[in-house]
């Protein structure tokens, strides 16, 4: 129900926020390209007496991206437009820079104002004036985030969306949710058996995932609103790798009804069991394209496991194309957004990294170079692929950009972390709703 | 429905070759050796009234088989292992098992889960061609989740590519 509140209280907040310059910007302004946009985040007036900095979650969603150099303030705070010295921080090389206040209200919660700023053009291209609870600050400093983004580069923003991950302490596992920088992770079920392959419905409303809880694989839908859960998938044998149709309403499953792993389709209530592909080895880790027409998996049909895509209706439905050919094992592909390319996990000697293929063409580019990276996930803007690595025995979320460039750890996390999976927009988002 | 007639035959065909072949192994390997795994296995109680699921001296109380690197076939050393438990099932028809398939932890999760299951199978198929019953037996895989050593290197890895067999009870 909190998180539910949470949107809520997000999507009123942000009929208070003001675009007004939003069609009017353009990337050129700022150099566009592979060109790092430089971006002054002065410190908001006040900011001190919350109990979390605001602006630094801000710098620190936009420096993810590999998008943005920070230009240091130099002590220099201006809070409103009239005390900007535009020639200072030109001089600076700043492109935009972002300004704001925060102002603790009667009622216990935050006026939070903020400007975004073209330093070219002394004027401003966006900003907004909300009051906040205390307890959603975090959230408020991530819509900002979203709205620097969008406003800077012209692509929606995905600070505010969240992400689910299974951590291991000692021998409980949990399923958890938290924003899209690791911090303010809620438990959505605990147990001591492990919990593997959460997916997110499309809507954002409820996630799917794997429990072994029953002594063997069992798949689950769960409701994140009311926490209401229901077994989807409890056939004889094994039952794994969760994957939603785009529009909510199926699910591809992996079952063993006879025999070896193979790719089913169920309705998202569990009914109507349909077999999807037939092959004589492993089919797993099904992901549907966007358009909901086909799915890439994982088969060891050819000898070794390497990625396939297939039709799941229409005349060449049930024909598998081999998408992987480098190396020998490929494995948990999963489509990008935009569905004209792919991320998976490439064995690269003795390492497993991150690679990105495009659908129509063979070329691999590996993102990452560490020991054991998993479970990669896109960002639901494409720009950014979420991914579980290992340092010193443990394992950490760690988010790559789609060009590979721009490599950074979530932190503020405890325990072994594994299996994340990027949530969808919000629904605001996805409407656009809050763009006037 | 035609297709689908077509697709299911040769499933089944191919299902009878493999069983067929892994049934001539297992039962050559039975044939070979002295035959006590069996007279011990069919249910015997060793006259102290300990089952001989749990007696440390029967070969029933044997519960794990165990593969080499990316590989799900039987060792010819677990099959008297195997087909003791097989004929324990055929003589007492209320038993169940459940057969866990396990991998090491190097790779995908998922994919492992599938190479589980594939272990599991292998020994299902074992026990069904020397007596035992479909509905007594269920292959699950726990993947790489469930690891019975957990340090990284050879050894730990070599102790979780393994499948355990547990009668109704034990899980």
């Amino acid at each position: 129900m909190r998180v539910f509140t949470r949107y809520c209280y997000l999507a009123l907040s942000l009929l208070l926020w003001s675009n007004q310059a939003y069609a009017t910007l353009n990337i050129e302004i700022f150099g566009g390209g592979a060109k790092k946009i430089p971006i002054a985040i002065v410190p908001f007036s006040q900011e001190e007496r919350l109990p979390q900095s605001m602006t630094a979650i801000v710098s620190a969603d936009l420096e993810r991206t590999g998008l943005f150099k920070m230009v240091g303030t130099f002590g220099q705070t201006p809070h409103e437009p009239n005390d900007i010295v535009y020639a200072d921080w030109q001089s600076r090389g700043a492109s935009a820079m972002v300004i704001g206040s925060t102002h603790l209200l009667p009622d216990g919660r935050i006026d939070v104002r903020f400007r975004l700023m073209d330093v070219a053009k002394a004027s401003q291209i966006t900003g907004f004036t909300g009051a906040v609870p205390p307890n959603q600050l975090r959230a408020a400093a991530h819509r900002i985030a979203d709205i620097i983004y969008e406003a800077l580069t012209g692509n929606v923003g995905v600070f505010s969306t969240r992400i689910a991950f299974v951590v291991k302490e000692g021998n409980k596992y949990a399923l958890q949710i938290a924003d899209s920088d690791g911090h303010n992770a809620q438990s959505i079920i605990e147990y001591t058996e492990p919990i593997i392959s959460p997916a997110w419905s499309p809507d954002g409303s409820k996630i799917a995932y794997v429990s072994f809880e029953n002594k063997k694989p069992v798949i689950y839908v769960q409701n994140l609103a009311t926490r209401e859960r229901k077994a989807v998938a409890n056939f004889k044998g094994s039952n794994s790798a969760p994957a939603w149709s785009p529009n909510g309403d199926k699910l591809a499953v992996v079952l063993t009804l006879h025999g070896g792993s193979q790719i089913f389709l169920i309705n998202a209530d569990g009914s109507g069991l349909q077999r999807l592909a037939q092959s004589p080895g492993i089919d797993t880790e099904p992901n549907f394209s966007p358009d909901g027409r086909s799915i890439i998996f994982t088969s060891d049909r050819g000898g070794s496991p390497q990625i396939y895509r297939m039709a799941i209706s229409g005349g060449s439905a049930g024909a598998a194309e081999r998408l992987t050919f480098e190396g020998s094992y490929n494995v948990s592909p999963r489509f990008s957004p935009d569905g004209k390319s792919f991320t998976y996990i490439h064995r690269n000697g003795d390492r497993f990294n991150i690679a990105l293929q495009g659908l129509n063409n063979r070329q691999v580019q590996l993102l990452t170079n560490s020991k054991f990276d998993e479970s990669p996930s896109f960002a639901p803007n494409g720009k950014m692929i979420l991914y579980a690595t290992e340092i010193s025995g443990r394992g950490i979320l760690s988010v790559v950009s789609s060009d590979g460039q721009t490599k950074q750890r979530l932190s503020s996390q405890t325990g072994d972390i594994r299996e994340p999976s990027w949530g969808p927009l919000l629904k605001s988002q996805r409407n656009n709703d809050f763009i006037n | 429905m035609k297709k689908l007639l077509t697709v299911l035959i040769i499933c089944l065909l191919s299902a009878c070759a493999s069983q067929n072949k892994q049934s001539a192994e297992v039962d050559d390997r039975a044939m070979g050796s002295s035959g006590s795994g069996s007279k011990d296995g069919a249910g015997s109680s060793g006259g102290f009234g300990l089952s001989p699921l749990r007696d440390p001296n029967n070969i029933l109380s044997q519960r794990s088989v165990y593969y080499d690197y990316d590989s799900y076939t039987v060792k010819s050393e677990y099959r008297e292992l195997v087909l003791a438990h097989a004929r324990y099932l055929r003589d007492n028809s209320d038993a169940k098992v459940l057969l866990q398939g396990n991998t090491d932890d190097r790779g995908s999760r998922e994919y492992n889960l599938a190479l589980g299951q594939k272990r599991a199978n292998s020994v299902k198929n074992a026990m069904l061609l020397s007596g035992a019953r479909d509905q007594q037996i269920e292959a699950v895989s726990l993947g790489e989740e469930k690891p019975r050593a957990t340090e990284h290197g050879e050894s730990a890895w070599a102790e979780n590519r393994r499948t355990d067999i547990l009668y109704q009870g034990e899980y």
